[in-house]
């Protein structure tokens, strides 16, 4: 298996900047981050040892410096991100833990179809997506999309453990309201 | 409050067991407590439902997302590919 950098961009630049715009929804950091990675990987065509194939070592390059953003971005949002947690934090259970009465999920209809795909569900899916504090959205995606370990995204990111459970718990929680007061 | 009581009560906790229980497996007494939990709580049975459908949904949508017009332009590209060929050639 050999490099072969003539071809990058015909082969490899569409999936990367898919890649790359799925995860931070931003299309011009998106293509500095590709022309980032091409001009990374030119720098460093000798550690390629031909194990994986040519996109692959091309996409965790990608993903590398996806992770800088992210780290970067729920640095500078940190203090918003507090003020977006608390209000945010609309708390949806009560004080004893039981879900509030208006929060108290509610069957979106989709439940028992077996793989819907349902444009309009899928639409709203996404946006909820965006409304997450970058940093929950960061630890969410690098957990369920791209199935990293654990400890990996607490080092990464700098987030504990602790609060590495916290984040997906109230990621979720937040996603699936989001989803019930828009979709039904 | 007692113990049972408390884990029955507790959806904050029963929805959080639900999300760690995704990615790792629960202790013998987490699981317990979440199975006592789902038994007497439809709400929760809801929402553990909806949170497998939410995480292969999103699974999905990243898999296929193209999204349309978000296509990198061919002046971008030729122009990128133009870079490489540079640094190639120093």
């Amino acid at each position: 298996m050999l490099l072969n950098p003539h071809q990058w961009v015909s082969s490899h630049a569409d999936y990367l900047y898919s890649f790359a715009i799925t995860r931070i929804n931003d299309e011009e950091l998106a293509k500095d981050l590709v022309q980032e990675t091409f001009l990374a990987a030119l720098q460093k065509t000798g550690s390629f040892e031909g194990k994986s194939s040519e996109r692959t070592w091309l996409t965790a390059i990608l993903k590398n410096k996806i992770i800088d953003v992210y780290r970067k971005k729920s640095q500078g949002l940190k203090i918003i991100d507090n003020e977006e947690k608390e209000s945010r934090e609309v708390d949806f259970f009560e004080e004893d833990g039981h879900w509030k009465a208006e929060h108290g999920p509610k069957e979106f209809g989709i439940e028992d179809k077996d793989h819907l795909v349902n444009k309009e569900f899928e639409h709203i899916l996404q946006k909820c997506m965006q409304k997450l504090p970058v940093l929950w959205k960061a630890v969410f995606t690098m957990k369920h999309i791209d199935e990293e370990a654990t400890e990996t995204i607490c080092s990464e990111l700098k987030v504990t453990a602790s609060n590495f459970w916290v984040i997906i718990h109230r990621a979720k929680v937040n996603l699936r309201a989001c989803l019930q007061k828009n979709w039904i | 409050m007692s113990y049972l009581k408390k884990i029955i009560h507790n959806c904050k906790q029963a929805t959080y067991l639900i999300e760690k229980k995704s990615i790792k497996r629960l202790t013998l007494r987490e699981a317990i407590e979440l199975r006592i939990h789902l038994f007497g709580c439809s709400f929760c049975r809801i929402f553990q439902k909806q949170s497998h459908i939410i995480n292969n949904l999103v699974k999905e949508l990243f898999k296929s997302a193209m999204p349309p017009n978000s296509g990198l332009d061919d002046t971008f590209k030729k122009e990128l590919q133009e870079k490489i060929e540079e640094e190639l050639n120093k």
